[in-house]
Protein backbone atom coordinates (compact mmCIF):
# COMPACT_ATOMS: atom_id res chain seq x y z
CA UNK A 1 0.00 0.00 0.00
CA UNK A 2 3.04 2.20 -1.11
CA UNK A 3 0.42 4.42 -2.83
CA UNK A 4 -1.68 6.21 0.44
CA UNK A 5 1.68 8.21 1.01
CA UNK A 6 1.13 9.93 -1.96
CA UNK A 7 -2.80 9.81 -2.50
CA UNK A 8 -3.41 11.92 0.47
CA UNK A 9 -1.26 14.71 1.99
CA UNK A 10 -0.64 15.70 5.73
CA UNK A 11 -1.08 19.66 4.60
CA UNK A 12 1.48 21.85 6.75
CA UNK A 13 2.14 25.61 6.42
CA UNK A 14 4.67 26.08 3.16
CA UNK A 15 5.03 22.22 2.42
CA UNK A 16 4.07 22.59 -1.41
CA UNK A 17 6.50 25.62 -1.25
CA UNK A 18 6.43 29.49 -0.80
CA UNK A 19 3.60 30.81 -3.19
CA UNK A 20 4.64 34.52 -2.31
CA UNK A 21 6.96 34.28 -5.57
CA UNK A 22 3.88 34.52 -7.64
CA UNK A 23 3.33 37.78 -6.57
CA UNK A 24 3.34 41.06 -8.95
CA UNK A 25 1.64 43.57 -6.99
CA UNK A 26 2.42 43.80 -3.07
CA UNK A 27 -0.22 45.16 -0.90
CA UNK A 28 1.06 48.16 1.65
CA UNK A 29 -0.82 49.05 4.61
CA UNK A 30 -0.76 52.33 6.37
CA UNK A 31 -2.05 51.74 9.55
CA UNK A 32 -2.60 55.47 10.03
CA UNK A 33 -5.23 54.91 7.56
CA UNK A 34 -6.77 51.87 8.51
CA UNK A 35 -10.16 51.70 10.61
CA UNK A 36 -10.19 47.94 11.89
CA UNK A 37 -12.96 47.32 10.13
CA UNK A 38 -11.66 43.97 9.38
CA UNK A 39 -12.94 43.29 5.88
CA UNK A 40 -9.23 42.64 4.34
CA UNK A 41 -8.69 39.90 6.92
CA UNK A 42 -12.63 38.88 6.10
CA UNK A 43 -12.32 39.17 2.11
CA UNK A 44 -8.41 37.67 1.91
CA UNK A 45 -8.73 34.28 -0.30
CA UNK A 46 -5.06 32.89 0.90
CA UNK A 47 -6.09 34.15 4.65
CA UNK A 48 -2.42 35.47 5.02
CA UNK A 49 -4.36 38.99 6.92
CA UNK A 50 -3.97 38.32 10.48
CA UNK A 51 -4.86 41.49 12.79
CA UNK A 52 -2.41 41.55 16.11
CA UNK A 53 -2.72 43.96 18.68
CA UNK A 54 -4.96 45.92 16.06
CA UNK A 55 -2.17 45.84 13.44
CA UNK A 56 -2.89 44.13 10.00
CA UNK A 57 -0.32 41.86 9.35
CA UNK A 58 0.40 40.27 5.95
CA UNK A 59 2.02 36.98 5.18
CA UNK A 60 4.70 37.78 2.56
CA UNK A 61 5.31 34.52 1.91
CA UNK A 62 2.18 33.71 1.02
CA UNK A 63 0.12 36.57 -0.45
CA UNK A 64 0.12 36.42 -3.91
CA UNK A 65 -1.09 40.11 -4.37
CA UNK A 66 -4.63 39.61 -6.20
CA UNK A 67 -5.60 42.82 -4.48
CA UNK A 68 -9.04 42.11 -3.09
CA UNK A 69 -8.03 43.49 0.49
CA UNK A 70 -7.11 46.48 -1.63
CA UNK A 71 -10.33 46.65 -3.34
CA UNK A 72 -12.65 45.47 0.04
CA UNK A 73 -10.59 48.12 2.33
CA UNK A 74 -13.11 51.54 2.74
CA UNK A 75 -10.39 53.95 4.60
CA UNK A 76 -7.87 53.07 0.76
CA UNK A 77 -5.60 52.05 3.88
CA UNK A 78 -3.52 49.16 1.63
CA UNK A 79 -2.10 50.44 -1.82
CA UNK A 80 -1.29 48.02 -4.31
CA UNK A 81 2.77 48.80 -4.78
CA UNK A 82 4.45 47.13 -8.20
CA UNK A 83 7.46 44.43 -6.82
CA UNK A 84 10.44 45.35 -7.82
CA UNK B 1 -35.57 -17.99 1.39
CA UNK B 2 -37.04 -18.25 -2.32
CA UNK B 3 -39.52 -15.37 -3.51
CA UNK B 4 -40.17 -13.80 -6.69
CA UNK B 5 -38.22 -10.47 -7.49
CA UNK B 6 -37.18 -8.51 -10.48
CA UNK B 7 -33.56 -8.00 -10.68
CA UNK B 8 -33.60 -4.22 -9.55
CA UNK B 9 -35.41 -5.52 -6.37
CA UNK B 10 -32.74 -8.17 -5.46
CA UNK B 11 -29.92 -5.58 -6.01
CA UNK B 12 -31.71 -3.66 -3.36
CA UNK B 13 -32.34 -6.57 -1.05
CA UNK B 14 -28.59 -7.45 -1.34
CA UNK B 15 -27.69 -3.66 -0.42
CA UNK B 16 -29.81 -4.22 2.68
CA UNK B 17 -28.67 -7.30 3.72
CA UNK B 18 -25.04 -6.19 2.53
CA UNK B 19 -25.57 -3.92 5.69
CA UNK B 20 -25.26 -0.71 3.71
CA UNK B 21 -25.19 2.74 5.95
CA UNK B 22 -25.29 5.36 2.57
CA UNK B 23 -27.71 5.34 -0.23
CA UNK B 24 -27.79 8.64 -2.77
CA UNK B 25 -28.73 8.44 -6.22
CA UNK B 26 -30.78 10.41 -9.00
CA UNK B 27 -33.57 8.16 -10.58
CA UNK B 28 -33.05 7.20 -13.95
CA UNK B 29 -34.92 4.49 -16.05
CA UNK B 30 -34.42 1.81 -15.97
CA UNK B 31 -32.65 1.74 -12.35
CA UNK B 32 -34.99 3.67 -10.83
CA UNK B 33 -36.52 0.93 -8.83
CA UNK B 34 -33.36 0.00 -7.44
CA UNK B 35 -33.33 3.14 -5.41
CA UNK B 36 -37.21 3.13 -4.98
CA UNK B 37 -36.73 0.06 -3.13
CA UNK B 38 -34.00 1.16 -1.04
CA UNK B 39 -36.11 4.40 -0.26
CA UNK B 40 -38.76 2.61 1.15
CA UNK B 41 -37.18 0.02 3.29
CA UNK B 42 -35.14 2.97 4.64
CA UNK B 43 -38.84 4.70 4.97
CA UNK B 44 -40.24 1.69 6.94
CA UNK B 45 -37.29 1.31 9.62
CA UNK B 46 -36.52 -2.08 8.01
CA UNK B 47 -32.91 -0.94 6.93
CA UNK B 48 -30.80 1.33 9.04
CA UNK B 49 -29.13 3.97 6.44
CA UNK B 50 -28.99 7.08 5.06
CA UNK B 51 -30.92 7.83 1.62
CA UNK B 52 -29.50 11.45 0.63
CA UNK B 53 -31.62 13.24 -2.37
CA UNK B 54 -29.62 15.16 -4.89
CA UNK B 55 -29.88 17.07 -8.27
CA UNK B 56 -27.61 14.81 -10.37
CA UNK B 57 -26.19 11.99 -10.68
CA UNK B 58 -22.05 13.54 -10.07
CA UNK B 59 -23.36 14.80 -7.26
CA UNK B 60 -24.85 11.46 -6.13
CA UNK B 61 -21.79 9.69 -6.66
CA UNK B 62 -19.92 12.88 -5.47
CA UNK B 63 -21.71 11.75 -2.08
CA UNK B 64 -21.35 8.33 -1.77
CA UNK B 65 -17.42 9.42 -2.08
CA UNK B 66 -17.53 11.39 0.59
CA UNK B 67 -19.03 8.54 2.89
CA UNK B 68 -16.89 6.10 1.45
CA UNK B 69 -14.28 7.95 2.49
CA UNK B 70 -16.05 8.72 5.67
CA UNK B 71 -15.71 4.57 6.50
CA UNK B 72 -19.33 3.98 5.51
CA UNK B 73 -20.33 1.33 3.12
CA UNK B 74 -22.09 3.31 0.51
CA UNK B 75 -24.07 2.39 -2.93
CA UNK B 76 -25.59 3.99 -5.63
CA UNK B 77 -27.24 3.41 -9.21
CA UNK B 78 -27.24 4.61 -12.24
CA UNK B 79 -28.04 4.11 -15.97
CA UNK B 80 -26.81 5.58 -19.62
CA UNK B 81 -26.72 9.15 -19.81
CA UNK B 82 -26.56 9.04 -15.65
CA UNK B 83 -23.35 7.14 -15.74
CA UNK B 84 -22.47 9.22 -18.26
CA UNK B 85 -22.88 12.57 -16.24
CA UNK B 86 -21.10 11.17 -13.05
CA UNK B 87 -18.00 9.95 -15.20
CA UNK B 88 -15.99 12.49 -13.86
CA UNK B 89 -16.66 11.10 -10.54
CA UNK B 90 -16.31 7.50 -11.28
CA UNK B 91 -12.34 8.31 -11.71
CA UNK B 92 -12.25 10.33 -8.66
CA UNK B 93 -13.67 7.34 -6.60
CA UNK B 94 -11.25 4.44 -8.71
CA UNK B 95 -8.38 6.95 -8.46
CA UNK B 96 -8.59 7.77 -4.71
CA UNK B 97 -8.91 3.88 -3.95
CA UNK B 98 -12.39 4.28 -2.43
CA UNK B 99 -14.10 0.97 -1.93
CA UNK B 100 -17.88 1.87 -3.12
CA UNK B 101 -20.44 -0.43 -5.06
CA UNK B 102 -22.88 1.23 -7.90
CA UNK B 103 -25.33 -0.69 -10.14
CA UNK B 104 -25.49 -0.36 -13.69
CA UNK B 105 -28.77 -1.04 -14.94
CA UNK B 106 -27.19 -1.39 -18.84
CA UNK B 107 -29.25 0.77 -21.64
CA UNK B 108 -28.69 2.58 -24.41
CA UNK B 109 -26.65 5.75 -24.74
CA UNK B 110 -28.90 8.40 -26.39
CA UNK B 111 -29.76 10.12 -29.23
CA UNK B 112 -32.02 8.70 -30.36
CA UNK B 113 -33.46 8.33 -26.70
CA UNK B 114 -33.54 4.92 -26.16
CA UNK B 115 -34.41 2.99 -22.23
CA UNK B 116 -33.43 -0.50 -23.41
CA UNK B 117 -30.49 -2.56 -22.95
CA UNK B 118 -27.21 -1.75 -24.83
CA UNK B 119 -23.41 -2.54 -22.63
CA UNK B 120 -21.67 0.22 -24.07
CA UNK B 121 -22.33 2.24 -21.32
CA UNK B 122 -21.02 -0.08 -18.92
CA UNK B 123 -18.01 -0.54 -21.25
CA UNK B 124 -16.85 3.59 -20.96
CA UNK B 125 -15.95 2.28 -17.23
CA UNK B 126 -13.36 -0.34 -18.63
CA UNK B 127 -9.54 1.98 -18.24
CA UNK B 128 -11.11 3.27 -15.12
CA UNK B 129 -10.01 1.40 -12.38
CA UNK B 130 -13.42 -0.46 -11.14
CA UNK B 131 -14.27 -3.85 -10.62
CA UNK B 132 -16.97 -4.83 -13.51
CA UNK B 133 -19.13 -7.40 -12.97
CA UNK B 134 -22.42 -8.43 -15.45
CA UNK B 135 -25.37 -10.58 -14.52
CA UNK B 136 -26.80 -13.04 -16.22
CA UNK B 137 -29.87 -12.82 -14.21
CA UNK B 138 -31.79 -11.39 -11.00
CA UNK B 139 -30.21 -14.39 -8.49
CA UNK B 140 -26.88 -13.02 -9.95
CA UNK B 141 -27.72 -9.38 -9.84
CA UNK B 142 -28.49 -10.43 -5.75
CA UNK B 143 -25.61 -12.71 -5.27
CA UNK B 144 -22.84 -10.58 -7.47
CA UNK B 145 -24.15 -7.29 -5.07
CA UNK B 146 -23.38 -9.41 -1.68
CA UNK B 147 -19.77 -10.34 -2.80
CA UNK B 148 -19.06 -6.95 -4.88
CA UNK B 149 -18.64 -5.12 -1.15
CA UNK B 150 -16.36 -8.31 0.19
CA UNK B 151 -14.26 -8.19 -2.99
CA UNK B 152 -13.85 -3.91 -3.04
CA UNK B 153 -13.30 -3.48 0.59
CA UNK B 154 -10.68 -6.08 0.06
CA UNK B 155 -8.86 -4.35 -2.55
CA UNK B 156 -9.70 -0.60 -1.96
CA UNK B 157 -11.49 -0.59 -5.72
CA UNK B 158 -14.98 0.38 -6.94
CA UNK B 159 -17.65 -2.58 -8.06
CA UNK B 160 -19.87 -1.69 -10.77
CA UNK B 161 -22.53 -4.70 -10.83
CA UNK B 162 -24.01 -4.52 -14.28
CA UNK B 163 -27.21 -6.29 -15.21
CA UNK B 164 -29.53 -5.49 -18.12
CA UNK B 165 -32.44 -3.21 -18.81
CA UNK B 166 -35.59 -4.71 -18.66
CA UNK B 167 -34.38 -7.89 -19.04
CA UNK B 168 -33.18 -8.45 -16.03
CA UNK B 169 -34.11 -5.38 -13.92
CA UNK B 170 -37.62 -5.43 -14.38
CA UNK B 171 -38.07 -8.98 -15.30
CA UNK B 172 -39.19 -10.87 -12.35
CA UNK B 173 -38.05 -14.44 -11.45
CA UNK B 174 -37.85 -16.40 -8.30
CA UNK B 175 -34.81 -15.97 -6.42
CA UNK B 176 -33.45 -17.24 -3.10
CA UNK B 177 -32.67 -14.42 -0.80
CA UNK B 178 -30.37 -15.20 2.31
CA UNK B 179 -30.94 -14.55 5.70
CA UNK B 180 -29.35 -11.62 7.64
CA UNK B 181 -27.32 -14.01 9.52
CA UNK B 182 -25.64 -15.46 6.74
CA UNK B 183 -24.62 -12.63 4.77
CA UNK B 184 -23.37 -11.34 8.11
CA UNK B 185 -21.28 -14.57 8.49
CA UNK B 186 -20.07 -14.12 4.59
CA UNK B 187 -19.43 -10.24 5.16
CA UNK B 188 -17.73 -8.95 7.20
CA UNK B 189 -17.67 -5.39 8.71
CA UNK B 190 -16.19 -2.96 6.65
CA UNK B 191 -12.40 -1.97 6.32
CA UNK B 192 -10.53 0.36 3.72
CA UNK B 193 -6.84 1.46 3.56
CA UNK B 194 -7.75 5.10 4.69
CA UNK B 195 -10.69 7.01 5.83
CA UNK B 196 -11.33 10.25 7.69
CA UNK B 197 -10.39 11.06 10.82
CA UNK B 198 -11.07 14.49 12.43
CA UNK B 199 -8.30 14.00 14.66
CA UNK B 200 -5.99 12.97 11.41
CA UNK B 201 -6.59 15.89 9.03
CA UNK B 202 -5.03 14.92 5.92
CA UNK B 203 -5.88 15.99 2.44
CA UNK B 204 -7.06 14.14 -0.64
CA UNK B 205 -6.92 15.46 -4.39
CA UNK B 206 -3.00 17.60 -3.30
CA UNK B 207 -0.92 17.69 -6.17
CA UNK B 208 1.75 14.91 -6.32
CA UNK B 209 5.03 14.36 -8.25
CA UNK B 210 4.32 12.99 -11.43
CA UNK B 211 6.35 9.73 -10.89
CA UNK B 212 5.22 9.26 -7.61
CA UNK B 213 1.55 9.41 -9.61
CA UNK B 214 2.55 7.00 -12.38
CA UNK B 215 3.84 4.23 -9.41
CA UNK B 216 0.82 4.66 -7.86
CA UNK B 217 -1.37 4.18 -11.16
CA UNK B 218 0.79 0.97 -11.76
CA UNK B 219 -0.45 -0.31 -7.48
CA UNK B 220 -3.41 -0.02 -8.88
CA UNK B 221 -3.16 -2.31 -12.18
CA UNK B 222 -0.85 -4.59 -9.77
CA UNK B 223 -4.27 -4.86 -7.56
CA UNK B 224 -6.66 -4.99 -10.41
CA UNK B 225 -4.36 -8.25 -11.29
CA UNK B 226 -4.50 -9.41 -7.63
CA UNK B 227 -8.24 -9.02 -8.13
CA UNK B 228 -8.55 -12.14 -10.21
CA UNK B 229 -7.45 -13.82 -7.01
CA UNK B 230 -9.66 -12.88 -4.49
CA UNK B 231 -12.74 -12.29 -7.32
CA UNK B 232 -12.12 -16.35 -7.74
CA UNK B 233 -12.00 -17.01 -3.90
CA UNK B 234 -14.37 -14.77 -2.73
CA UNK B 235 -16.99 -16.33 -5.18
CA UNK B 236 -15.91 -19.96 -3.76
CA UNK B 237 -16.42 -18.76 -0.18
CA UNK B 238 -19.69 -17.56 -1.25
CA UNK B 239 -20.85 -20.90 -3.29
CA UNK B 240 -19.75 -22.73 0.19
CA UNK B 241 -22.18 -20.94 2.10
CA UNK B 242 -24.99 -19.97 -0.42
CA UNK B 243 -24.50 -23.18 -2.33
CA UNK B 244 -24.06 -20.94 -5.94
CA UNK B 245 -20.12 -20.83 -6.60
CA UNK B 246 -18.83 -17.72 -8.74
CA UNK B 247 -15.79 -16.66 -10.07
CA UNK B 248 -14.73 -14.49 -13.41
CA UNK B 249 -15.99 -16.37 -15.51
CA UNK B 250 -18.83 -19.32 -16.16
CA UNK B 251 -18.29 -22.17 -18.65
CA UNK B 252 -20.86 -24.00 -20.11
CA UNK B 253 -19.72 -27.10 -22.18
CA UNK B 254 -16.57 -25.45 -22.82
CA UNK B 255 -14.35 -28.74 -21.81
CA UNK B 256 -14.70 -30.59 -24.69
CA UNK B 257 -15.63 -27.83 -27.01
CA UNK B 258 -14.01 -27.36 -30.53
CA UNK B 259 -16.57 -23.96 -30.32
CA UNK B 260 -16.64 -21.23 -28.47
CA UNK B 261 -18.69 -18.15 -27.87
CA UNK B 262 -17.53 -16.00 -25.35
CA UNK B 263 -20.24 -12.93 -23.99
CA UNK B 264 -21.57 -11.30 -21.22
CA UNK B 265 -24.86 -10.88 -19.71
CA UNK B 266 -28.24 -11.77 -19.58
CA UNK B 267 -28.83 -13.07 -23.11
CA UNK B 268 -26.00 -15.61 -22.44
CA UNK B 269 -29.09 -17.90 -20.90
CA UNK B 270 -30.80 -17.76 -24.19
CA UNK B 271 -27.38 -18.27 -26.45
CA UNK B 272 -27.10 -21.69 -23.71
CA UNK B 273 -30.64 -22.56 -25.24
CA UNK B 274 -29.01 -22.44 -28.72
CA UNK B 275 -25.87 -24.57 -27.46
CA UNK B 276 -27.80 -26.91 -26.05
CA UNK B 277 -29.53 -27.68 -29.30
CA UNK B 278 -26.13 -27.43 -31.44
CA UNK B 279 -25.30 -30.16 -29.39
CA UNK B 280 -28.38 -32.19 -29.53
CA UNK B 281 -27.06 -32.24 -33.39
CA UNK B 282 -23.70 -33.58 -32.10
CA UNK B 283 -21.77 -30.05 -32.59
CA UNK B 284 -18.92 -29.61 -30.03
CA UNK B 285 -19.92 -26.05 -28.85
CA UNK B 286 -19.93 -24.46 -25.96
CA UNK B 287 -19.76 -20.67 -24.27
CA UNK B 288 -18.07 -18.93 -22.15
CA UNK B 289 -19.37 -15.91 -20.15
CA UNK B 290 -17.53 -13.28 -19.24
CA UNK B 291 -19.14 -12.35 -15.59
CA UNK B 292 -16.49 -9.90 -14.51
CA UNK B 293 -14.96 -7.38 -17.46
CA UNK B 294 -12.77 -5.74 -15.25
CA UNK B 295 -10.18 -7.65 -14.14
CA UNK B 296 -10.24 -8.99 -17.47
CA UNK B 297 -10.05 -12.90 -17.17
CA UNK B 298 -7.23 -13.14 -19.79
CA UNK B 299 -5.53 -16.00 -18.57
CA UNK B 300 -8.93 -18.24 -18.97
CA UNK B 301 -9.16 -17.08 -22.21
CA UNK B 302 -5.49 -17.79 -23.33
CA UNK B 303 -6.06 -21.49 -22.75
CA UNK B 304 -9.14 -21.14 -25.60
CA UNK B 305 -6.18 -21.00 -28.14
CA UNK B 306 -6.55 -24.05 -29.46
CA UNK B 307 -10.67 -23.54 -30.26
CA UNK B 308 -12.57 -21.51 -32.76
CA UNK B 309 -13.81 -18.78 -30.96
CA UNK B 310 -17.20 -16.03 -31.49
CA UNK B 311 -17.24 -13.22 -29.46
CA UNK B 312 -20.76 -11.73 -29.51
CA UNK B 313 -21.26 -8.17 -28.59
CA UNK B 314 -23.84 -5.59 -27.02
CA UNK B 315 -22.07 -2.84 -27.13
CA UNK B 316 -19.53 -1.61 -30.17
CA UNK B 317 -16.58 0.95 -30.37
CA UNK B 318 -16.69 3.05 -33.18
CA UNK B 319 -13.94 2.76 -35.62
CA UNK B 320 -13.15 -0.06 -34.27
CA UNK B 321 -15.17 -3.51 -33.66
CA UNK B 322 -17.04 -4.52 -30.60
CA UNK B 323 -15.91 -3.92 -27.38
CA UNK B 324 -15.26 -7.80 -26.12
CA UNK B 325 -14.20 -8.55 -29.52
CA UNK B 326 -11.18 -6.31 -29.18
CA UNK B 327 -10.99 -7.37 -25.55
CA UNK B 328 -10.92 -11.21 -26.76
CA UNK B 329 -9.19 -10.37 -29.70
CA UNK B 330 -6.21 -9.55 -28.10
CA UNK B 331 -5.94 -12.35 -26.31
CA UNK B 332 -7.23 -15.27 -29.14
CA UNK B 333 -7.98 -14.76 -32.83
CA UNK B 334 -11.64 -14.86 -32.84
CA UNK B 335 -14.86 -13.86 -35.08
CA UNK B 336 -17.16 -10.38 -33.78
CA UNK B 337 -20.47 -10.70 -34.26
CA UNK B 338 -22.31 -7.39 -32.68
CA UNK B 339 -26.20 -7.92 -31.83
CA UNK B 340 -28.42 -6.39 -29.90
CA UNK B 341 -27.08 -2.84 -29.70
CA UNK B 342 -30.26 -0.14 -28.64
CA UNK B 343 -32.46 -2.61 -26.99
CA UNK B 344 -32.70 -4.80 -30.30
CA UNK B 345 -34.06 -8.09 -29.46
CA UNK B 346 -32.12 -11.40 -29.87
CA UNK B 347 -33.62 -14.76 -29.15
CA UNK B 348 -32.30 -18.33 -28.77
CA UNK B 349 -33.77 -18.68 -32.66
CA UNK B 350 -31.48 -16.13 -33.47
CA UNK B 351 -28.37 -17.98 -31.27
CA UNK B 352 -28.96 -20.59 -32.83
CA UNK B 353 -28.64 -19.23 -36.49
CA UNK B 354 -25.46 -17.45 -35.77
CA UNK B 355 -23.87 -20.49 -33.74
CA UNK B 356 -24.74 -22.52 -37.19
CA UNK B 357 -23.45 -19.90 -39.32
CA UNK B 358 -20.05 -19.34 -36.95
CA UNK B 359 -19.66 -23.29 -37.00
CA UNK B 360 -19.95 -23.30 -41.01
CA UNK B 361 -17.16 -20.81 -41.23
CA UNK B 362 -19.65 -18.23 -42.62
CA UNK B 363 -18.69 -15.62 -40.43
CA UNK B 364 -16.26 -12.41 -41.37
CA UNK B 365 -14.33 -11.05 -38.90
CA UNK B 366 -17.03 -8.60 -37.24
CA UNK B 367 -20.78 -8.95 -38.50
CA UNK B 368 -23.23 -6.58 -37.48
CA UNK B 369 -26.74 -8.95 -36.68
CA UNK B 370 -29.29 -6.54 -38.27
Amino acid sequence: MEWLKTLISRPSKGVSGKTGYWRTFKPIYDRDKCVLCYECYVYCPENCVEIVEKVVKIDYDFCKGCGICSEVCPANAIEMVKED
Amino acid sequence: MKTILTGNHAVAYAVKLSRVKVVSAYPITPQTTIVEKIAEMIAKGEMDAEFVNVESEHSALSVVYGSALAGLRSFTATSSHGLLYMYEMCWWVSNSRLPLVMAVVTRTIGPPWNIHTDHTDLMTLRDSGWIIAMAENAQEALDLTIQSFKISESLNLPFAVGLDAFVVSHTAEVVDVPDQETVDEFLPERKQAYRVDPNDVFAVGNIADNLETMRIRREMALDMEKAKGVIDEVGREFGEIFGRRYGLVEEYMVDDAEYIVVMTGAWSGDAKEAVDILRERGIQIGLLKLRYIRPFPREVIERLDDRKILVVDRSFSMGHRGTLGIEVGNVVDCKNVVAGLCGVDVGFEDFKEMFERFVRGELGEVEWWI
